[in-house]
């Protein structure tokens, strides 16, 4: 197993888990904290490095995928450089954020949930991000844009396309 | 503390931020640099001032004038003008929605003048990054205060004499939840903040914690006295990063000054705090399921009783209150109950935050004394609706509550005038909601909602709301059937008494509330097929204004299921049988000729 998984992620980002772990160790309810780190440091969660955590913390695996699975922000799959998450609270829904849902699966050519071919974008939705005072609104990464209408995605998105190394 | 002649308070709100406020308060540094005015004006970045759909504003002390929309280059002629030569920039001030009037100073516009702030005391006036800011507006005076004056049941005794109440959504009398922890036997206790603000359309505890932090700390080291605990834990959302921020530097900076830690100002009493950071699950903001997400587990809820306050985390007496509650604990303390009773209501009193949202021109927070009416809150504080269209109603409550109509308008508004309206108070999200906004749709997105966030556990809710939910998409898409709305009705009150949690009892509320105050709009979906408001799609309908039509056939080669015919030179028909209502012909059409209705 440790074969196959440092083929996929380097020592390093192991190493940096296990000094997480470490901190976190007979502590109480340390593991979803450290599920929060790991997806940090490898982007996902995938069987590995569940195991290193179920390994690390002395829980049942069963018990480390239980909690992945439960709460929506931790992903078993890979995500595209940026996660765009479209707010479908109420304040933005009933101000047509279904319609900026539209608009974006239209130019990034996929379904909410999926990422795009170029691996630059994940397009999600979300509950309220809080900023109701300007729905419709959406999130990318950290970043959060306000008052939008189906027409201003392109230009949107435009700031993070291309900006790949 | 050092002495200016004027203060610049830049908004730095997550509203804000997102319209760059960071850029506008870069520049206000840099020219007040370049105009040499460093010893004379300060530049302070503060929590949410509240008007966020006006962002960025800032707020120029002494006088007190408020400017809107400031982008980067309005800062050198606000400088040179407001600053240096005290002549107010025009073009920068607030106008009133309903005349256009310029308004210049903060405190006589309508939507912060009608606030009453006690949790919001500090949010917008001073910098949640700098604990001094704090201490300078009697910041942990009330902590001081307990802990060399109180003994733990007189504070427990001020918090049942000020009869707050959670206002997190039940309205559970705060000082009976701190005497029963108090009272439950066990050596190790816990107080936990609760701070998953889940409900869409409420951000008060966003800002409260990216706003003025301090404010919880003091009120949990003051519950953590009361109530015998030594440990706290915030639980706060993974879709609030910069709150979570702001608490953590906030945790630190108490600690350096010793208001948290061992010995808290130098008396016997130690107290510490942690933060939790969710991940991305309604129902734990439900107190029993957030203690499992703070034990690492699924955020499951578990029966009740055993309540939290003798059976919570790690199966220790546990006190659980919402950030509103605890930032009204200071001012509580510091200004005595006898005070706080006298505002609000008799059953509720104190003030209540809410978030303006949805059709309304004013945007934001606002906190007002309990026993306001909705008019008031919508059309003075708010501004009305925009667009000139008609109220339809307001949501509160989230996905618990329900909608109120306009012959609520004039209703105080407290807990229990919540509840006898079908709705209830929730955390305070307010969406306002007007003609073009379909309640069937809104009943179908809230229980969309619910059925998404349900964990699953209890078959009531698992099963019951997916049931709703297939019936309401049925009435929207013109399939439904009246005895639909008895079904509706009967699966409701079976969930109600029956799921396991406060997130399944009260998900059928949307729907109830809506089917008692919007029943025609149900039936017109139902037996006319037509959505009233234009939105459900299935039930509109493409048509051709044989006037307009020029008969060039655009339309019916573009269709693609061939379902337009008709001959050059005449008006062209749709045939709404094989019509799929894609759009395409209304986006073609070159003369503006085809209409949905």
């Amino acid at each position: 197993m440790t074969e196959t998984c440092c083929q996929r992620f380097s020592e390093k980002q192991y190493q940096e888990l296990d000094e997480v772990i470490a901190q976190y160790q007979g502590k109480p309810g340390g593991l979803i904290p450290v599920l929060h780190r790991a997806q940090l440091i490898f982007g996902y969660l995938p069987k590995e490095v569940q195991i290193r955590v179920a390994e690390g913390l002395n829980v049942p695996l069963s018990e480390v995928y239980g909690v992945i699975t439960f709460y929506s922000f931790f992903s078993q799959q890979p995500r595209g450089r940026y996660t765009i998450g479209v707010c479908l609270g109420t304040a933005c829904y009933v101000k047509g954020a279904a319609e900026i849902v539209e608009a974006l699966e239209e130019e990034l050519e996929v379904k909410v949930g999926e990422t795009t071919a170029n691996g630059d974008f994940t397009l999600m939705v979300t509950r309220c991000v809080g900023a109701c005072g300007l729905a419709p609104v959406l999130t990318i990464g950290e970043d959060v844009y306000g008052r939008l209408t189906a027409d201003k995605i392109p230009e949107v998105l435009k700031r993070y396309q291309g900006t790949a190394e | 503390m050092k002495l200016y002649r004027a203060h610049v308070l830049v908004c730095g709100g997550a509203g804000c931020i997102s319209t760059g406020c960071k850029a506008v308060l870069d520049r206000f540094t840099n020219e007040i640099k370049a105009h040499n005015l460093e010893e004379e004006v300060h530049v302070v970045e503060t929590g949410c001032i509240g008007t966020c759909d006006l962002g960025p504003v800032i707020l120029i002390y002494p006088e007190g004038v408020f400017y809107k929309e400031v982008s980067p280059d309005d800062v050198q002629e606000i400088v040179e003008e407001h600053l240096i030569k005290g002549r107010i920039v025009n073009r920068l001030l607030y106008e009133q929605p309903a005349s256009g009037g310029q308004i210049p100073y903060y405190d006589e516009i309508d939507f912060f003048r009608k606030q009453k702030r006690i949790a919001l005391r500090n949010v917008g006036i001073i910098n949640p990054e700098v604990i001094e800011e704090y201490i300078a507006r009697d910041g942990y005076f009330a902590l001081g205060k307990v802990l060399t004056k109180y003994t733990p049941e007189q504070v427990i005794q001020e918090i049942k004499d000020s009869g707050l109440r959670g206002r997190g959504g039940a309205g559970f009398p705060t000082g009976m939840k701190w005497e029963f922890t108090r009272k439950a036997p066990g050596d190790k206790k816990y107080v936990v903040c609760n701070a998953d603000e889940g409900d869409p359309g409420a951000f008060m505890d966003r800002s409260i914690l990216e706003g003025d932090p301090h404010s919880v700390i003091e009120a949990m080291a003051i519950a953590g006295y009361a109530v015998g605990a030594n440990q706290g834990f915030v639980y706060v959302r993974a879709e609030y990063p910069l709150a979570v921020q702001r608490l953590e530097n906030a945790i630190e900076k108490a600690r350096a000054f010793g208001m948290l830690g061992k010995n808290i100002l130098g008396t016997d009493f130690s107290f510490d705090l942690e933060i939790r950071v969710g991940a991305g699950a309604f129902v734990c903001g439900e107190e029993t399921a957030l203690l499992a997400s703070i034990e690492g587990k699924r955020g499951e809820p578990r029966p009740k009783p055993p309540f939290p306050a003798s059976q919570g985390l790690w199966g220790k007496p546990t006190l659980i209150n919402n950030v509103e509650t605890f930032a009204n604990i200071p001012a509580i303390i510091n200004n005595g109950a006898e005070w706080f009773r006298q505002i609000g209501t008799e059953k509720s009193p104190g003030t209540k935050v809410f978030a303006l949202a949805g059709k309304v021109n004013n945007t934001g927070l606002v906190e007002v004394p309990m026993g306001t009416t909705l008019r008031e809150i919508i059309f003075e504080l708010g501004g009305g609706i925009p667009n000139h269209k008609r109220f339809k109603a307001a949501q509160t409550g989230g996905p618990s509550g329900g909608c109120l109509t306009e012959k609520h308008l004039d209703e105080p508004i407290d807990y229990e005038s919540l509840l006898a309206a079908g709705s209830m108070m929730g955390s305070g999200g307010l969406i306002v909601m007007d003609e073009d906004n379909c309640m069937v749709d809104v009943a179908r997105f809230f229980l969309e909602f619910t059925q998404d966030e349900s964990c699953g556990k209890c078959t009531p809710c698992r099963i019951g709301t997916k049931r709703m939910l297939e019936i309401l998409i049925r009435i929207t898409q013109g399939k439904g059937e009246e005895k639909d709305l008895e079904l509706l009705e009967e699966l409701a009150q079976t969930i109600k008494v029956s799921a396991l949690c406060g997130l399944g009892q009260s998900a059928p509320n949307p729907v109830l509330s809506t089917i008692q105050n919007f029943r025609d709009e149900y039936l017109a979906h139902i037996r006319d097929k037509k959505c009233p408001a234009k939105v459900c799609r299935a039930l509109l309908q493409y048509s051709i204004n044989s006037e307009l039509c020029r008969g060039c056939g655009i339309c019916a080669r573009e269709c693609p299921e061939k379902a337009i015919s008709g001959e050059p030179k005449k008006p062209y028909h749709i045939n709404q049988e094989a019509c799929i209502k894609c759009g395409v012909c209304l986006e073609k059409c070159p003369f503006d000729a085809i209409s949905l209705t």
